[in-house]
């Protein structure tokens, strides 16, 4: 295409007639292109405001503590003192718990809809799956105060303790919030996630693996869990860490029943805090420049922790796509 | 056409302007008054159609950031400003903040015993050791000895605090730092603090939310949440040693007081007043205005309000479970009101 | 092969593929479950006092959202206006006229963007529209929501465009349309549907939306005039009210979130039959 606009150009400019219309159309290519150049440089130009401003506002902190903002546990807006590790590992834990209950649930989820279902069953699950992927999280908190929560106090709570209650992740008192409750609500938020990608990288995987497998002498089961899901290995890891980076920035859903104790505690019952909790509580209230700055740079933080899951995630999907397209 | 467009000048002109302009003004802060605020608000605009007071309670603290930051047109905090607040507002908005006690109000002892009909008596110990952390159980002595004849549970106290900046938490560590030194050393005072042990609300009506759904929770709250959500909660002692459950009576007692010396910018503390029926954890609530307003329409409807909260607003004040100012302290705000240019 | 261990397999077979439906079974259920909790609770607290009325003051009961209604609809149409244009150009941009380099950077700062906490961009939506003038704002709400629609859109135009057949421009062209012309009159129409359902589908998601609201847009007691105010809205409303203590409040959040939910659920569906129905089955 390009070579031929270069070679009109090369001819000489005509001044009327059906040489000029065509030159004034490919004028317009350029400005077209000049258009939507310019828009697309606005997503360039909006994601590096937003680090500039997140870098910029949170100067302040980042002077003083530098890098043991990092370990100090201490969050205390009197006397000057902030330090993101009670949130660092409130984020982590809840995640960690939440994968812990979604990855199973999800992955069984998707290997049977992918595997096992007949196709229009599998269509049709999975697309009231996406429908629980676009629940607005707050919606999620309310069921998490209402439901969620009394259930841990009264039944699931107690239930843990008698089984396991000598572990330390199950010692301590139980207030139906904490973290194994916010856990719990990043699970069901999460799950959809996990078993729509993984889905659909397992329908990738060639029928030929399955068929050989099978010809073996596998049983379905074995077919499954040892040849195609090692094969979509990568790309499943891959819906793993896009499911924990939106784990990580859940704000609404956690906050609501966390309990907002910024404390590192080993019992999952206890109240913590997570960063995209403590922002969306004191952000508004945040007297001081300095704790705003703190709160900002725990933001910047946030941004990090995701960015960095999200490129990993991506690479892995990607990795899959050129892995698993062999021509067969 | 000449004598049309005359005619019609002087129609316009000769209008009265009973069409008076829309005011909307934005104001932030404290959740202790806010049942008070957003009533007044309400009669107020229904007075007065034309002047419309926006009013979110995010806490003290965020009313004195957003007004600092100058996002809202006044703020509320039931935690007086201090002088380091008072002279970064003064950098970032070239004049000084005036502070107008609306209400007085109590912060009560709110607590969720399941099958416990008795009311609770707390010492000054029992307040702090639970809030420090040092009394676990419903059942420890210091709070059993208060209350004898009462079976209390042997659980452990769920201890429910602020998770935002509160005026609320301001009043109440107030008190705590002015009975007990080790809480004075170890937490401080101050609308956010470190706290020992807890689990956290967002505004007063976070705390009531979580108090009322936890079995064995304890919370400090203004007393009309605890009121208007069936709460139960308990006697505090006060300074004289006895103990009092907040009333009207016992909060107005509390500031007689401090009526009597109220300084000239009414930032003052009615915490532990002495008196046998004043109740400990009393204190005024107020509005932060600038001093200077430039937009004149509304400055003049800032002025108008605070007049009519001063007046006619105090009417509505016992209805809530607030007491009414002192005479002298409204006196002395009705004059004060000119201070806002 | 040992029976016993012949055996052992049959069943280790059957029982994990039980299993596996079993937790298909049980993520779709609980779809089920919020939808009836929320039309149980939701619908019981729907009356018409809800759509007309403003909130009373606090611990009365009664009253309504219809300011918060009326709010999440206006910030919604700022997120549309603002946002859909520039990731559809952007989009475009990206599927006709992109060179391969510069193209990657802007996907995977596409991709970047779209994987940022909303928290997050509310942060950065506070500091650069309410902050320099000092108010909060319908506008910065607005914008907020904007910055969430575009990454969305962006994917949703690029992807629909790539998959027009090359045959479809190439026939223009052959017919001497120019390339802006054939991208304008043949490609976009073409794509239309696919385009559209994915902006609603954008739209659907941002107006369930509360963090970046918190200190963007606040929240409102009465009417919001014009965009320089500060406006309530859905989300912000039933976070409001579910954690306050009064029943009366509870009431009205369940009927906040059904009607969120229907909503948001309602586009979700439509949009995604639209897009089964063209044999589309990639999950935007």
């Amino acid at each position: 295409m390009s070579t031929t606009s270069t070679t009109l150009e090369h001819t000489a400019p005509p001044s009327a007639g059906p040489r000029a219309f065509v030159q004034r159309l490919r004028q317009g290519d350029e400005v077209a292109h000049v258009i939507t150049l310019t828009f697309a440089a606005l997503i360039l130009l909006i994601t590096s405001l937003l680090v500039y401003e997140l870098w910029i506002n949170s100067h302040l902190s980042r002077t003083k503590f530098g890098l043991s903002f990092f370990w100090t546990q201490i969050w205390d807006p009197i006397s000057g003192d902030f330090g993101a590790l009670p949130f660092i590992y409130g984020t982590l834990v809840t995640s960690v718990v939440s994968l812990v209950i979604a990855v199973p649930l999800g992955l069984a989820a998707a290997i049977f809809l992918a595997e096992l279902a007949p196709r229009r069953l599998s269509d049709g699950i999975a697309f009231l799956i996406d429908l629980l992927a676009a629940v607005p999280s707050v919606i999620y908190g309310l069921l998490g105060i209402f439901i969620v929560v009394p259930l841990m106090r009264t039944i699931l709570g107690p239930a843990l303790k008698a089984v396991l209650g000598d572990l330390p992740i199950f010692q301590g008192p139980n207030y139906g919030v904490g973290f194994l409750t916010a856990g719990i609500v990043l699970a069901i938020m999460i799950v959809p996630f996990i078993i729509s990608v993984s889905r659909e990288v397992l329908l990738t995987v060639p029928r030929d693996q399955r068929e050989a497998a099978l010809g073996l002498g596998a049983t379905r089961w074995e077919a499954t869990w040892k040849v195609v899901v090692p094969w979509a290995r990568t790309g499943v890891m891959g819906s793993i860490f896009l499911a924990l980076a939106r784990a990580l920035g859940e704000t609404m859903a956690v906050t609501m029943v966390i309990g907002n104790d910024p404390k590192i505690k080993a019992s999952l019952f206890a109240p913590g805090y997570t960063i995209a909790a403590v922002i969306a509580n004191e952000f508004t209230e945040a007297t001081g420049d300095l704790y705003l700055s703190s709160l900002i740079e725990l933001g910047l933080v946030l941004f990090l922790m995701t960015f960095v899951l999200n490129g990993l995630a991506r690479l892995l999907i990607i990795a899959t796509d050129r892995g698993g397209g062999h021509p067969s | 056409m000449k004598k049309l467009a005359l005619s019609m000048w002087l129609v316009l002109c000769l209008t009265p302007v009973a069409v008076a302009q829309n005011v909307s003004l934005n104001a932030a802060g404290a959740t202790f008054p806010y049942p008070i605020y957003s009533k007044w608000f309400d009669v107020y605009h229904s007075q007065r159609s034309n002047i419309q007071i926006n009013y979110q309670s995010i806490g003290s603290g965020g009313g004195i950031r957003q007004l600092t930051a100058g996002t809202v047109d006044f703020g509320a905090s039931d935690g007086p400003m201090n002088d380091d607040q008072i002279k970064e507002f003064q950098t970032k908005n070239g004049c000084t903040v005036l502070h107008f006690p609306t209400v007085l109000g109590a912060v009560v002892p709110m607590y969720n015993i399941p099958n416990l009909t008795a009311e609770l008596k707390f010492t000054q110990k029992a307040m702090v050791g639970i809030y420090l952390g040092t009394i676990t159980k419903w059942n420890d002595p210091e709070i059993s000895k208060a209350n004898p004849g009462v079976s209390l549970p042997k659980d452990d106290i769920v201890v429910v605090h602020r998770s935002d900046g509160s005026g609320t938490s301001y009043i109440f560590t107030d008190f705590l730092a002015k009975v007990s030194d080790d809480w004075k050393n170890k937490v401080g005072k101050g609308t956010s603090v470190n706290w020992p042990v807890g689990l956290g609300g967002k505004g007063n009506e976070g705390v009531s939310g979580l108090v009322k759904q936890t079995p064995d929770a304890i919370g400090y709250v203004e007393l009309i949440y605890a009121l208007q959500n069936n709460i139960p909660f308990g006697y505090v002692q006060n300074a004289d040693g006895k103990f009092l459950k907040a009333s009207l009576a016992g909060v107005t007692a509390a500031a007689s007081g401090g009526a009597k010396t109220m300084p000239d910018d009414f930032r003052v503390s009615i915490t532990n007043a002495s008196g046998a029926e004043a109740y400990p954890i009393s204190s005024f609530t107020w509005l932060l205005i600038p001093q200077q307003i430039k937009d004149q329409a509304k400055r003049d409807a800032v002025k108008g309000f605070l007049k009519w909260m001063l007046t006619d607003g105090q009417q509505y004040n016992e209805g809530l479970s607030y007491a009414k100012l002192p005479k002298p302290v409204v006196e002395k705000e009705l004059k004060a009101i000119s201070q806002v240019q | 092969m040992s029976r016993v261990r012949l055996l052992w397999r049959k069943s280790l077979n059957a029982v994990m593929l039980t299993l596996t439906g079993v937790a298909a079974f049980g993520v779709v259920s609980i779809l089920f479950l919020i939808l009836g909790y929320l039309i149980w609770n939701g619908g019981r607290s729907l009356n018409w006092d809800f759509f007309t009325q403003l909130p009373k003051p606090v611990g009365e009961t009664g009253g309504g959202m219809a300011n918060a209604i009326v709010g999440s609809l206006k910030l919604l149409l700022l997120a549309a206006l603002v946002g859909l244009p520039v990731g559809l150009i952007a989009g475009v941009y990206l599927a006709e006229f992109g060179g391969k380099a510069f193209s990657f950077v802007v996907r995977y700062t596409t991709d970047l963007l779209n994987g940022v906490p909303s928290i997050v961009i509310g942060i950065f939506a506070y500091s650069l529209v309410v902050l320099p003038v000092k108010h909060f704002s319908t506008l910065a709400g607005g914008i907020a929501l904007a910055i969430m629609v575009i990454p969305i859109t962006v994917r949703a135009t690029e992807e629909f465009l790539r998959a027009i057949p090359g045959s479809l421009r190439e026939g223009a062209m052959a017919l001497g349309a120019s390339k802006w012309r054939t991208i304008a009159s043949v490609v976009l129409p073409a794509a239309s549907g696919g385009i559209i359902t994915g902006m609603l589908l954008a739209l659907a998601r941002v107006a369930g939306e509360t963090a970046p609201l918190l200190f963007t847009a606040f929240s409102n007691r009465y009417w919001s005039p014009g965009w320089n105010q500060p406006i309530a809205s859905l989300p912000v409303m039933i976070y409001t009210y579910a954690i306050a203590p009064y029943d009366d409040w509870h009431r009205q959040a369940w009927a906040a979130g059904l009607i969120l939910l229907g909503l948001v659920l309602l586009a979700n569906m439509g949009c995604r039959l639209v897009l089964n129905r063209r044999g589309i089955t990639r999950s935007v």
